[in-house]
């Protein structure tokens, strides 16, 4: 008898608000429970103590309920400062070269007539597609002592110093170099594309009017196309620098195990020493160091989306 | 005037070249007859042939695509009502929290999002039973996490530039806003919500630090097995995978662009042909 | 009033504007506000049965809010609007009487030309059979049958208009709501798809809304309209009252080219007033208008500050002095010469620049123009031809 009436009041209730309450709740909860459930957890996790149990923590009781040994550690360890240091070093120099290298590719593609851009762009992207790993690994092939290519900068190399300095391969593999090297490489389409975006909203006749002004093209450049297009670095450089500062992966195969990476030490913390008051303490202070370029992508992020006039339509 | 576009044309001469010359190399390697992976010793596809006979990355294959066929799929319905929820939706109890929540994962780095899976994971299965074993389901579940936000930004930014005047001519001609999101909202944005699962698609197919974490034993996806032979070094067999996976993304990007464009050119030339006839 | 105009002869009464027998539309005391911002202030207005309503004003006058709250997108802050009696207030937009034409056309640009008709006719209890009939009605209404097939991008401009006016139409509406119908179209167009709307308004009686920022395409299209500023109706009737009979400044100068002179009444006997007016040198005659003796019902008295006002082609420009009161010697400024006519700048020895228009009547003489760059002219204007505003109204 109230089955109909039910339903019905089911389906108005639906078609009233029901839907949208249904779009905004499922995504809603799903984040709460597999993304901000799990953080805090790590959160309270920084404050627990280490201890031989399974799982091996504990709060409270004969504990301390806000254990902070994890966090004195960090500043006490050399170990820990020392990979801070080397990620932000090997991430910020990793930006750079994107960027030194990103913006002119940028700028050409641009220029480029309107056939060959699709084909370039394509070009830029198709890496993105392929897989992290494999390009990481492409990398490798090339790097061994071994291979043609070290064998041809070894040669160049020796052609160009004197006999007493000649190598018999340039040990590229296994440093920071390596590091840096890979994570251009895998990261550079992050750089190029924001930047690309950015450019071509540009006004690029406004060049041709400052070069009707009698401007050098460098000065150009310097005036009036680089100061419009911070917005594009900024996103480009975030975009790189903070994947590549908690890289895990990269160090992994190319890095220097004897100086390791931070995304390295936390997991190392976590599985082998599974110590995961220490893993958490770090992955906190990570997460503070990054808490700041991330505040600002996103609120570059947000403003690109929300202003209409950033897009030069209408 | 000339100068600049030399100097432009050949850093981007450099930069191509710095992104295909190794990948070419190692498509060129994958052809070696050698064992030795750096002396050339003739052409020879038997590293293709060792490939498929391997029953441990087929295996590894299978779950990888299972994983990411299932994850893209749940990620992109997550995504896309996340993204519609942001875009049209301006008010709404705990918006702020929520677009946090959908930007974070962007940003956050893998290592963490992963451990935190991990303990969460581990927690939930001392507390409530759940999940028993890791494998299948945790990396899945970890990874509709962090590929819906992907899904969401792509759809939200398509809503943002979408005619809003067309959801309401549909409200106007007698269409609740449920069925103005069935009939209208959704088929007009279905190219963003294609392009949201692509790439959902790839992502979970190319995780390797976050499935790290997530997976348990028995479980190898593709990317893992991966990692795991090549921290021991430069094998011939995975440079034929890798070909493999170039060549197929490759075909599948080019042919894609390709449709795109043919698309692009038909609908200028109806266009065209349009204002023609009436003038 | 309409005896005292016949007496003094000349006024032409306007014709009636006052309520008609059944207000098919009726708007009460309705305001807009977003945030601070008051987008419509106080609006009250009725329209009737098979009546094309335009809503005339610059951007941001508030016409477009206007609509949208008859359409249901917007609920008014204050006041309420009723359609067909209905009081609208809580009807969402789906469940209203009333279709929009939208300004971008707002086709479905997934669907053919034939399903974005057909789309509204969902919602109606009809059988297939009956859909079918009435799309290819529509279809043939707007000339477009044989485009059914195509995609909105396949068609041009002209065609997706009336794509989108078949689709408000489809529905059977009791009210259309137009919002810049012609303002995508190119001019050549739009004089042609103007004529073509007012045909298929004609045919189907439906009550029209049009809002436009375009006066002459209001002046066309229109039984009446209600001019708009800042959120404000200034004045609500015909084209012939708002051209002629403008109520206030604002409206006098929106509508077509118009020169203000400010001035004070000197005297009134019955409704020929005699003004002193500096700008012109002196002090001239003209007729008080019946709107003008509406705002002062007791009475106009002298020294009241008055605005007299003059279209260009209301005045008469010559080379001799004609003898008539109003008239005064000026120097011609400026000219634009449009073969049929002329549009004339004169300057008066105050310094005022009056516009004059004439037409071009001989061809003889510097190709028949009345006068020349620099020529001495008498400009005069007969009583009945000037506007008397209240001078302290804007």
């Amino acid at each position: 008898m109230t089955a109909p009436a039910q339903k019905r009041g089911l389906a108005h209730w639906f078609h009233r608000r029901g839907w949208s309450d249904v779009m905004i709740a499922t995504p809603y909860v799903w984040l709460l429970v597999f993304f901000l459930a799990p953080f805090l957890i790590v959160l309270a996790m920084s404050f627990a103590t280490r201890t031989p149990t399974a799982p091996p923590f504990s709060f409270g009781g004969e504990h301390p309920l806000l254990n902070l040994t994890g966090y004195a550690r960090l500043f006490h360890d050399t170990l820990y400062i020392r990979a801070f240091v080397t990620s932000l070093l090997n991430a910020g120099l990793a930006t750079i070269l994107c960027l030194l290298l990103g913006y002119p590719m940028a700028l050409a593609l641009i220029r480029v007539s309107a056939g060959w851009r699709n084909v370039l762009l394509m070009l830029v992207i198709l890496p993105f597609w392929t897989s992290f790993l494999l390009r990481v690994y492409a990398w490798m092939g090339l790097m061994g002592s071994n291979s043609w290519f070290n064998k041809l900068l070894t040669g160049a190399y020796n052609a160009v110093v004197p006999t007493d300095w000649a190598l018999r391969a340039i040990p590229m593999m296994h440093s920071n170099f390596a590091v840096v090297l890979v994570t251009v490489y895998t990261y550079l389409p992050f750089m190029i594309l924001p930047l690309y975006a950015n450019l071509e909203r540009l006004d690029l006749t406004l060049d041709e009017a400052a070069m009707d002004l009698g401007s050098r093209p460098l000065r150009v450049f310097w005036d009036v196309t680089l100061p419009q297009s911070i917005p594009g670095i900024i996103a480009g450089a975030l975009l790189v620098f903070i994947p590549a500062a908690g890289e895990l992966v990269i160090p992994s195969l190319v890095g220097d195990a004897a100086r390791p990476m931070i995304g390295r030490v936390i997991s190392d913390e976590f599985s082998a020493a599974r110590d995961w008051p220490m893993a958490s303490s770090i992955a906190v202070a990570l997460l503070v160091l990054m808490v700041f370029p991330m505040m600002a992508y996103s609120h570059y992020q947000a403003k690109a989306q929300h202003d209409p006039t950033a897009k030069g339509t209408s | 005037m000339n100068r600049r576009p030399i100097f432009l044309i050949s850093v981007l001469c450099f930069g191509f070249a710095f992104f295909y010359i190794p990948i070419l190399s190692m498509i060129v390697y994958s052809f070696n007859g050698s064992k030795l992976v750096t002396i050339w010793g003739g052409f020879s596809t038997k590293w293709y042939v060792s490939l498929f006979h391997n029953q441990q990355i087929v295996k590894a294959a299978v779950l990888s695509l299972k994983i990411a066929l299932l994850s893209a799929t749940l990620a992109t319905i997550l995504g896309t009502m996340a993204g519609i929820a942001l875009a049209r939706f301006r008010v709404f109890r705990g918006r702020m929290l929520f677009s946090g929540l959908v930007t974070a994962p962007l940003v956050m780095p893998e290592v963490i999002t992963g451990i935190s899976s991990l303990i969460f994971f581990i927690l939930l299965a001392d507390w409530v039973g759940w999940p028993s074993v890791r494998g299948f389901t945790t990396v899945t579940l970890a990874h509709i996490t962090f590929s819906m936000v992907f899904v969401s930004t792509v759809v939200q930014s398509r809503m943002i530039e979408a005619d809003r005047a067309i959801e309401e001519a549909a409200m106007d001609l007698g269409s609740r806003p449920w069925e103005v999101m069935r009939d209208i909202t959704l088929p007009v944005i279905s190219p963003a919500i294609l392009s949201g699962w692509l790439l959902a698609f790839t992502i979970s197919l190319d995780d390797v630090v976050i499935t790290s974490f997530t997976t348990g034993p028995g479980n190898t996806t593709l990317p893992l097995l991966i990692w795991s032979k090549v921290k021991l070094g430069v094998t011939p067999d995975i440079n034929a995978l890798a070909t493999l996976t170039v060549v197929i993304v490759g075909v599948g990007v080019a042919l894609a662009g390709w449709l795109m464009n043919r698309a692009e050119a038909r609908r200028q030339k109806d266009a065209r042909l349009a204002y023609q006839n009436n003038a | 009033m309409r005896d005292e105009a016949k007496i003094h002869g000349g006024d032409t009464p306007p014709p009636p504007s006052a309520p008609t027998p059944e207000p098919f539309i009726r708007i009460e005391g309705v305001s807009k506000k977003f945030g601070t911002f008051q987008a419509v202030k106080d609006v009250s207005l009725t329209v009737t049965k098979g009546e094309v309503f335009s809503l005339l004003g610059g951007s941001g006058c508030g016409k477009t809010t206007l609509l949208r709250m008859l359409a249901g997108f917007e609920d008014p802050s204050e006041g309420r609007i009723f359609i067909d009696g209905e009081d609208m207030t809580g009807v969402p937009p789906w469940e209203r009487p009333v279709h929009m034409m939208f300004q971008n056309y707002a086709l479905f640009p997934h669907m053919t030309v034939e399903k974005n008709i057909r789309y509204g006719l969902k919602h109606d209890p009809l059988t297939d059979a009956q859909r079918d009939a009435r799309v290819r009605e529509m279809l043939e209404l707007v000339q477009l049958t044989p485009f059914a097939g195509r995609k909105p991008h396949q068609i041009s401009g002209g065609q997706r208009q009336r794509v989108a006016l078949a689709r408000a139409l489809a529905r059977q509406p009791k009210l259309l709501l137009l919002d810049e119908p012609l303002a995508a179209l190119d001019k050549k167009l739009r004089e042609q798809t103007q004529f073509e709307l007012m045909n298929i308004q004609a045919r189907t009686g439906v009550t029209f809304i049009v809002v436009t920022h375009d006066q002459d395409e209001a002046m066309t299209l229109s039984d009446r309209i209600a001019v708009m500023d800042k959120g404000v109706v200034r004045q609500i009737g015909s084209p012939t009252e708002i051209y002629e009979y403008p109520d206030n400044r604002f409206v006098a100068g929106f509508i077509g080219a118009i020169t203000l002179f400010d001035g004070t009444l000197e005297q009134l006997t019955g409704d020929m007033a005699q003004i002193a007016l500096p700008d012109w040198g002196g002090s001239v005659t003209a007729h008080t208008l019946p709107n003008l003796r509406a705002r002062f019902q007791d009475g106009l008295a002298a020294g009241q500050a008055l605005t007299l006002a003059l279209r260009p082609e209301k005045i008469t420009i010559s080379r001799s002095k004609p003898d008539v009161a109003n008239c005064v010697a000026g120097v011609v400024r400026d000219l634009g010469y449009f073969g049929k006519d002329s549009l004339y700048r004169v300057v008066l020895p105050s310094g005022a620049l009056v516009l004059v228009h004439a037409v071009n009547a001989r061809r003889t003489g510097e190709s028949g123009r009345v006068a020349d760059w620099e020529d001495d002219v008498w400009l005069s204007f007969d009583p009945d031809a000037a506007i008397l505003l209240d001078g302290l109204h804007p």
